[in-house]
């Protein structure tokens, strides 16, 4: 049966399903159904969220100035993230204003975050994807080296010897039968397209990436106190800044500063002759591999990020662009607003919440959830035990968010879409020697390949970032302002009776924001809409597809039994399933008690 | 062949000698005597790896991201010489019924004789399926996996107490891993994450010595969660001196003083942050200005806020000059030692509670 979506895909569901549980290499819990015609193309695709943990309700009635906290452990991965997203959500509902250093150390850290995770995410969980470590070990070790040096000219370890050595720690650790991580990988199927050289560089590095990311993260361990889930105030940071007086040694003084400063040198360097050069390497063998792109050259939405004056979020102050673009029109960058209640919605008609209209959409502010795990009347198996999902009726952890009833991509490559659309110039400069150097049309960024460029681009675009708040939090404390945190509204006593904020991030992985209503110095009502809800959203209403969904199809694949090209696309999002699928009722009520075993 | 531990050093181009001063370091951080360095010695140089089914249910996966920044030994050291990371769908390439295939054969072949790694916990809710793998409860995948297990390791607060996802209403109704395993030995390694060098301690631990730490009573290996962080603090001597940190950002907090009065939870917690410290030792939550929150504690998530004191003692005040808090010094290690007593009474008698 052949059906059109409102947002121009045909989908197909006559061929054969196959079904991929778990979809490995992501952060969290996910499903994925696919039909696929006799050519091997998938012709529909079904993307389900298989987690759900309701920390929103655990929220309710605590302390706004821990919420933080709490939100922070929505995800280790993007640790961090949620934290600042809701110091100022926070922040914005009680009007309070952080001073200028607070803000530089708060970008340092998110931008800290962006490129560990950005760099974990392509060696760690995304490169098997494209890399088959075992052909590595038919690489010539000199050959490797030359191309090396010709990929990226000033890495230091590049000789025929270190490739030898690393070739035969991964000789052995074959030969020894025990796979560890490699074990019942695809790596005789022909999507692997990389000669063994190639593969023996890229698996070097992913070990080199392994050893190196730890250090990138120091940043946050010297403000934060330790990471994952390093330590934020409302009204600013916990750390004291002391450069010369009596208990400099136990605050941030001149030595912590050039540890910092010294890790954002590293940090850069490893992006700029490791990660870039690979990038650009591997698409370089890739790009003719051009499946994926989706929603990305439809619809696109940026919260944007990365204030560089403390407390104006407006479009104009954010360095990480702000806006979307909808119907493929690069022309208009649309302006969003994220307290008119007709922009922002989630629908659940296929998710398993219930809603008392579940025709309409709700925003944030005034969101309800409440868990109703039903499966649809053509579903396989049982509740217990599922074979087959149907799409037809409910059939995820995660709601439907739609922008003015648009399905929309968010993350790096949404982030670069609406930069370029804008005329930024450093994004645009990013992106056209990108498309040079691998020569290929400005329309190959939408596709899984500009997904993964775009976030190897934002990385080294963060470093630069981060030395720029670097140097502005040197001179801010050169000119006499040591003023980390603003403590006139630390009090309960100094809030109004009732209050609502908004505050938002961009993710690594895209467009996050929390919500939030104070009521009697307590949390009334917590709502966050996250980057991977919006992109492994489920059809709404209308039957729009959601990202995940929208960029599988059309693929080919070279083996139906064998998911590597769904694991490619889809990890080209970064999926994060334990922030999309954690979202509460706001008026807390009591959920089903269901039978414990 | 399987290259061991004593392999990896020695192509990093390090010296039987230094090998040896590895491991006597490392005796002694485990709280071993010199009588040990032998024994673990060999054991880095001859054995094979242990495999390892790492299992994920409700988490965030920081525990992951924390073993990963491991100092010493380097994660991938541990993942391609010390360990068998057979099945941990964070990182493994294989997804799907290949991924779940593993499990199967992990169980068949090495009965026994498989650590079982636990990450997150299950939600007994809905049946399970708030958290579903290959299209079951997680509680499924995981009770097959315990079942011819070694030993199990519960990762961080989610495994071990129940953490985020099971504060008050915990409407999944997660419980930690004890609670729907009971037939086997469970090491609790609690944190919110634990610390990275104290995962890969207590997994090198057990490869080497092919035992299992000693346990405190809950269940905690001794070697790393017998001390309070109060107790090892270096922003102790503030607080036997009454030198609290008021209000954030004031010139006490730039002095670097106690911060007991903002909340912190250093005196009921026990871990090694303030002694091992984070990363190789660059920092830890106290060091870096914010007062612990006490993420390795059973249910810390519903002790009230984490800027409440733990307890409203008014006599902590800051004296007026040095003769003064002198004076006082005595009085103020009274009040804070009758303080711990009294919390620890409190926290026995609710572990107690929620023990039943």
């Amino acid at each position: 049966m052949a059906i059109q979506t409102p947002n121009g895909f045909n989908l197909d569901t006559s061929g054969k399903r196959v079904v991929v549980d778990p979809l490995t290499r992501i952060e969290g819990h996910m499903r994925c159904e696919v039909n696929i015609d006799k050519d091997n193309f998938i012709r529909n695709a079904v993307s389900t969220g298989t987690m759900w943990r309701g920390l929103e309700v655990i929220l309710k009635g605590r302390d706004p100035r821990d919420a933080w906290a709490f939100t922070q452990r929505i995800c280790g991965v993007c640790t961090g993230t949620h934290a600042l997203t809701s110091v100022r959500a926070v922040e914005d509902a009680l009007d309070i204003k952080i001073p200028e250093n607070a803000n530089s150390i708060r970008n340092i850290m998110q931008l800290s975050l962006q490129i560990h995770d950005h760099l974990v995410h392509f060696y760690h969980l995304h490169a098997l994807d494209w890399v088959n470590p075992v052909t590595a070990l038919k690489a010539d070790p000199k050959a490797t080296s030359e191309l090396q040096k010709q990929v990226s000219p000033s890495h230091p370890k590049s000789s025929p010897g270190y490739f030898r050595d690393v070739q035969n720690r991964l000789k052995r650790f074959i030969e020894s039968g025990q796979l560890g991580p490699f074990k019942n990988g695809y790596w005789d199927n022909p999507a692997y397209l990389l000669p063994p050289e190639a593969n023996l560089m890229a698996t070097t590095h992913y070990l080199e990436a392994l050893d190196f990311q730890s250090q990138i993260m120091k940043t946050r361990v010297i403000f934060g106190g330790k990471d994952p889930h390093p330590n934020w105030i409302v009204g600013g940071v916990p750390c004291a800044i002391n450069v010369d007086g009596v208990g400099a040694v136990g605050a941030i003084n001149m030595e912590r500063l050039n540890y910092v400063s010294s890790i954002i040198d590293q940090t850069t360097e490893f992006i700029e002759k490791v990660y870039i050069p690979d990038i650009i390497a591997i698409g370089g063998f890739y790009k003719g591999w051009l499946y994926g792109g989706g929603l990305s050259g439809k619809s696109v939405l940026a919260y944007g990020d990365i204030p560089e004056n403390a407390n104006d979020f407006s479009a104009s102050n954010l360095l990480f662009p702000q806006g979307a673009v909808i119907n493929g029109n690069l022309k208009e960058v649309h302006p969003i607003d994220f307290r008119d209640p007709e922009q922002i919605q989630e629908f659940v008609p296929h998710s398993w919440y219930k809603y008392p209209d579940e025709k309409k959409g709700l925003h944030p502010w005034d969101g309800i959830t409440e868990p109703n795990y039903v499966l649809g009347p053509n579903a396989k198996g049982t509740k217990t035990n599922i074979e087959e999902l149907d799409e037809g009726g409910k059939y995820s952890w995660i709601k439907a968010p739609r922008w003015k009833g648009h399905a929309m991509e968010v993350g790096p490559l949404a982030r670069y879409v609406v930069g370029y659309a804008a005329g930024h110039k450093e994004i645009t400069e990013q992106i056209n020697f990108t498309l040079k150097a691998l020569d290929v049309p400005v329309e190959a960024l939408f596709s899984t390949l500009g997904r993964t460029a775009a976030r190897a681009l934002e990385a080294q675009r963060s470093c630069y970032l981060q030395r720029h708040f670097m140097d502005k939090l040197i001179a801010n404390i050169k000119a006499g302002d040591s003023s980390t945190a603003n403590v006139d509204k630390w009090e309960p006593e100094s809030w109004p009776a009732e209050a609502k904020g908004v505050g938002f991030t961009e993710a690594p992985r895209g467009a996050l924001a929390h919500w939030i209503k104070i009521k009697d110095t307590k949390i009334d009502n917590y709502q966050c809409v996250v980057p991977t809800t919006w992109n492994g959203s489920p059809r709404d209403n209308e039957g729009n597809i959601g990202a995940f969904e929208a960029s599988l199809m059309n693929t080919k694949v070279e083996r139906p039994e064998e998911p590597v090209e769904i694991l490619r696309t889809i990890h080209s999002f970064d999926p994060c399933l334990a922030c999309s699928t954690h979202v509460m009722s706001e008026d807390g009520r009591e959920l089903a008690r269901v039978k414990v075993r | 062949m399987t290259e061991t531990f004593y392999d990896v050093l020695r192509r990093q181009g390090i010296s039987r000698r230094s090998f040896l001063k590895f491991c006597s370091l490392t005796a002694a951080s485990l709280g071993l005597g010199p009588e040990f360095v032998p024994t673990m010695a060999n054991a880095l140089e001859t054995k094979p790896r242990t495999p390892v089914l790492w299992l994920h249910g409700l988490e965030c996966t920081c525990c992951s991201e924390a073993f990963i920044r491991s100092a010493h030994p380097l994660a991938s050291d541990v993942i391609l010489s010390m360990i068998s990371l057979d099945y941990d769908d964070t990182i493994m390439a294989a997804a799907g019924h290949q991924a779940e295939a593993i499990v199967d054969e992990i169980i068949e072949k090495y009965k026994g004789n498989y650590i079982l790694a636990c990450e997150g916990n299950p939600p007994l809710n809905e049946d399970g399926m708030y958290c579903i793998i290959a299209g079951k409860p997680y509680l499924d995948q995981l009770k097959k996996a315990a079942s011819n297990c070694k030993a199990i390791i519960s990762w961080g607060s989610c495994a071990s107490w129940g953490c985020v996802q099971a504060a008050r209403p915990n409407p999944t109704q997660a419980v930690p891993i004890h609670k729907v395993i009971r037939d086997k030995p469970i090491i609790k390694v609690p944190g919110c994450p634990p610390i990275p060098e104290v995962m890969t301690a207590v997994i090198t631990y057990i490869a080497t010595f092919e035992k299992l730490p000693e346990l405190d009573r809950q269940g905690r290996p001794k070697m790393f969660y017998s001390q309070r962080i109060h107790d090892k603090c270096y922003r102790r001597p503030h607080f036997d001196a009454g030198q609290f940190v008021e209000q954030w950002d004031d010139d006490s907090a730039r002095k670097g003083y106690c911060l007991y009065k903002m909340g912190c939870k250093g005196p009921t917690t026990y871990n090694a942050c303030s002694t091992t410290r984070w990363y190789g030792g660059v920092s830890f939550p106290i060091q870096s200005g914010h007062g612990c929150i006490g993420c390795s504690e059973d249910g810390f998530w519903d002790n009230g806020s984490f800027y409440n004191r733990l307890t409203n003692i008014n006599q902590f005040g800051v004296e007026a000059n040095a003769d003064q808090i002198g004076l006082a010094t005595a009085g103020v290690v009274g009040a804070a030692v009758a303080a711990h007593a009294a919390v620890s009474a409190i926290k026995r008698a609710r572990e107690k509670g929620g023990n039943e």
